[in-house]
Parts: C-alpha cells; structure tokens; sequence
C-alpha cells in the first residue's frame, strides 16, 4: 500500500462515555491513539487503548465482546451516532478501522433505555431481554426418542421467514435505536419465529401475551413505527415481524389463548 | 389472567386502537374533502349539501356522526399521547449526546418524528374551524336554509390570518397521513414484506392528494370567493 499510514498507521480521536457504576454520574472522556492499522476492527483499538491506560495505572474502558465476530451479540455501543456503527447488518465488533481516516473523530455511548441500566462505562445490563425469553420464547417438548425430522411438513416460505426471524441475537440494538426505546423488534422477532413453525403452535397464543405482557413490564416504550429498528439490525430482521408479532397478540386476546395457562392445558 | 382492559392498554393494544380510529378518520377525512369541494361549485350546491347533513334522518344521522367522531377522536388522540410522551420519557430517561439517523431501510422521517406536533395543531385546527362554522351566526337563503356558503366563504375572505393558518394546518395534514396511513396498517397487522413498500409509496399519494384538496380550498375562496354570491347563481 503506498498510503503512508499504512505503515505508522492511523491517529484516531475518540470521545468515550465513562460511568464507575449503575448510580454514578457519567461523562465523556477524550482518547487519541495512534498506530491504528486499516486491518485492525474498532474493538482492537479499543483493546489497544485499554493497554495503554493500563500501563499508564488508569482504568480500563469496560465493554463486552464475546465471538468479535457478528454471531453472539454480547458487544453492542452506539458508535458516532448510531447503534452498531454506520454499516447496516454489521455489529460493533465488525467494524473495521478501514472505514475511517486518519484524524478521525468517533464517539462512543453505551446503549441507552431504562430496562438496560449501564453497569460500568459501556457495559449495559440486558436481563430484561432474558426474563421476556423466559415467559415463552421456547418451545415445550417431551423427551425421548428424537422426532421423524420429515413427520411435521413446513412450507419453503414458512421456513425462510421464520429462518429469517431465528437469526436475531438479542443484541438489543433495535431498542437502543428506537426513539421510544421499544423492544418491539427483538420480541417480535422471537415471537413470530416460532409463530411460523408448526411446533410453535400449541403455544402461540399463550406465548405472544405472556412475552408482550413482560416486555410492557420490563418498561420499554412503545413503538411508534419509525422503522430505525430495523435499519440498525445487525441481522436485518423485518418489521414484518412486528406486523405478525401484532396479529399474533389480537388473535390470542380475541380466542382468549391464556385461559389454557389456569386449566393446566398445553 | 388478563382483563380485557390491559389486554387493550397494553403496548400491541394501543397501537390497535391507534390504527383503528386513525383509520376511520382518514375515512371522515376523505369523505368530507369530498363534500367541501361542493364550495367550488357555489353557493346553492353547499348549502344544500349542509341542509341535507344536518336534516337527514330527522337531524339524527350528524348527532350520530358527531358522537361517534368524538369518541374516535378522544381514542386516537390518548393513545396515541400516551404512546409519544408518557411511555417514550419512561422508557430512556437519559438521551444520547451525540445520535444521528440509521438512514438505509428506517422509514424515520420528519412526519414520524413530528406525529404528535402534527396531531396537536390539527386538534387545535378541528375545534376552531367548528367554532367558526359551526357555532357562528348563520344567515337565511331565500329558500328558508342556513346560508353556510356565506359564513365559510366570510370567515376566509375577512381572515388573512386564518386562511394561512388553515394551510399550514393542512400541510401538517399530509404530513400525518404520510407516517400515519401505511402505518395504521403496520400497527394494526396488515402488512408483510411485499405489502409494506407498497403501502408507504399510496402513503404518499393520499396524503398529497388529501393535502392539496383541502389546501386549494381556503386558498381559492380568499382569492374568488363572494360570500354574497346568489344562489343558483353559479
Ligand atoms: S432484532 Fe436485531 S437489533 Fe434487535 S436484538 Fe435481534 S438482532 Fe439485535
Ligand atoms: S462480539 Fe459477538 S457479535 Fe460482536
């Protein structure tokens, strides 16, 4: 590569939120590194950063990452401006330095919304997510011997949308992008995965009131249908989902499906 | 487990009810567009188009409509607050500092953003413009019926003022239907991949064409009308 940087590599200024705790008062903080390579991804710079901190007895910049490769969706941070950086369908950890120059600016806030209280500068807490799961993001099977996988059919188009559906991983992206701070995206995404299936059946109605119910209690705000959810999506998930999620819920409160929760049925 | 009233209120309930009332509105809307253009045509025409209004079945078909307008509004109009303000200022106490739009697939626009400033100027448009018209003092034509051409066709020509508000109001009009027509579908269910790009391009549509007829209006009548114009002289 004949650009200079490639070899000094890049200067990078970065305007970081740091918070000590939940309760603490937080604020940004100003970082310039340098020795940025085009290669590294935004979370490397950010590892390179916390050595140098460390080094110099500061603490280091709280984050989580996990697989740093799109599939887990433990890191999450609103980069410049929006939630996973500016790419769509990419999480923050596939964020690569090649997309800035050198001088840059990039700032860093952890994702924000009341159910996600910040646990220490960019690390938020997102059990909320967890405890809508619980209340019927499964499904309720016997055990034994494994099912014929071709004893239940499932159209093409069923099994691409729910396919579609299945591939969202909880990041929490979509809420932190919504201007309600809405976790429609997520619950619907869970909701209507199962919705298409066959297997997902007996417990569809029960499932969409019970996961909605908590999602309301949990205290996400409702959606509004900006559609930033979906722009920010590291997996794409539709807001077709929150349509169905919608039709889901109408038809359980309309047949009354939670009733077969006190009679002990399926 | 649950009652209808939280089923109802819940988050997917609200925005049920929304779509719902916003719905029928867009009806009433259309609807009265249509019966106003009977201004262009004169006196005689919107006179008669009122008589019949506010007569047929015995006056009790405009006590049907105003109450059930009421109850869709007062609906439309709670649900939809407390969707915008109330749960939105729960829901992220701390805003971001530095937040720009997702852009690519979000439909996040102006009309979305300003529903509930839209909404707001477009109630305070309703009860005036129903102070003005409604409530005022109406002539008799020759033929014994109120003479709502004049009073509507008065009320633009001596108000500079009102004529614009009434614009701007119908501006902040098209900007509602354009968020709010494809998205009552949305909010109701009714969509999926292949339907949701239509719906949002005949929400463009609708709400310009709505806009413009009810912005021509005011205009028009400023400019040419005569409020003193004879029946049947058109
Ligand atoms: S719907 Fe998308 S943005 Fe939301 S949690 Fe799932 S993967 Fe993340
Ligand atoms: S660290 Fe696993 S998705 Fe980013």
């Amino acid at each position: 590569m004949s650009d200079s940087s490639a070899k000094s590599g890049m200067t990078i200024h970065l305007k970081i939120w740091r918070q000590a705790r939940s309760a603490a008062q937080g604020r940004f903080v100003d970082y310039t590194v340098s020795g940025i390579q085009q290669e590294m991804s935004l979370l490397e710079m950010l590892d390179i950063l916390n050595e140098d901190l460390v080094r110099k007895g500061e603490e280091a910049i709280e984050f989580d990452s996990d697989c740093r490769e799109g599939i887990c969706g433990t890191c999450g941070m609103v980069v410049s401006g929006v939630a996973h950086g500016k790419h769509a369908g990419t999480t923050t950890c596939e964020i690569r330095m090649r997309q800035y120059k050198d001088g840059d600016t990039i700032t860093i806030e952890p994702f924000r919304a009341g159910p996600f209280p910040i646990i220490k500068d960019l690390v938020v807490g997102r059990e909320a997510f967890d405890r809508i799961q619980r209340k019927g993001g499964f499904v309720s099977t016997n055990v034994g011997s494994a099912p014929d996988g071709n004893a239940i059919l499932v159209s093409k188009l069923a099994a691409d949308d729910a396919m579609d559906a299945a591939t969202c991983i909880g990041c929490g992206a979509c809420v932190a992008a919504c201007p309600n701070a809405s976790a429609s995206l997520f619950v619907s995404a869970k909701i209507s995965q199962l919705a298409w299936l066959p297997q997902g059946g007996p417990e569809r109605g029960r499932r969409a009131l019970a996961m909605i119910a908590q999602m309301d209690a949990e205290g996400f705000g409702d959606c509004s249908n900006h559609g930033e959810c979906e722009a920010v999506c590291p997996k794409q998930i539709s807001i077709q989902n929150i349509a169905k999620m919608r039709r889901e819920y109408v038809k359980a409160a309309w047949t009354g499906a939670d009733k077969s929760r006190s009679s002990g049925g399926d | 487990m649950s009652s209808f009233g939280s089923v109802a209120w819940s988050s997917v309930g609200k925005k049920v009810i929304t779509g719902l009332t916003g719905f029928m509105l867009i009806g009433f809307v259309a609807v009265h567009l249509l019966g106003n253009l009977t201004l262009f045509i004169g006196p005689h025409a919107f006179n008669g188009y009122a008589h019949f209004l506010e007569t047929a079945v015995h006056g009790w078909l405009i006590y049907a409509f105003e109450v059930g307008l009421i109850v869709i509004f007062a609906f439309h109009v709670v649900a939809a607050v407390t969707v915008a303000v109330a749960d939105k200022m729960a829901a992220r106490k701390q805003g971001y500092k530095y937040a720009r739009n997702a852009g690519g697939r979000s439909r996040k626009t102006l009309a979305s953003r300003s529903m509930i400033i839209s909404g707001a100027v477009l109630a305070f448009f309703v009860i005036a413009h129903i102070f003005l018209f409604k409530f005022a003092d109406h002539e008799q034509t020759a033929e014994g019926v109120k003479n709502l051409y004049k009073t509507v066709v008065g009320t633009f020509q001596n108000s500079v003022g009102f004529t614009a508000f009434t614009v701007v109001a119908m501006v902040l009009l098209g900007m509602h239907l354009r968020h709010g027509f494809w998205s009552a579908f949305q909010s109701l269910g009714w969509t999926n991949d292949r339907w949701l790009p239509i719906l949002t391009r005949a929400a463009l549509v609708i709400s310009i064409v709505l806009a413009i007829g009810f912005i021509l209006l005011p205009i028009w009548l400023y400019l040419n009308g005569d409020p003193n114009a004879m029946p049947g002289g058109h």
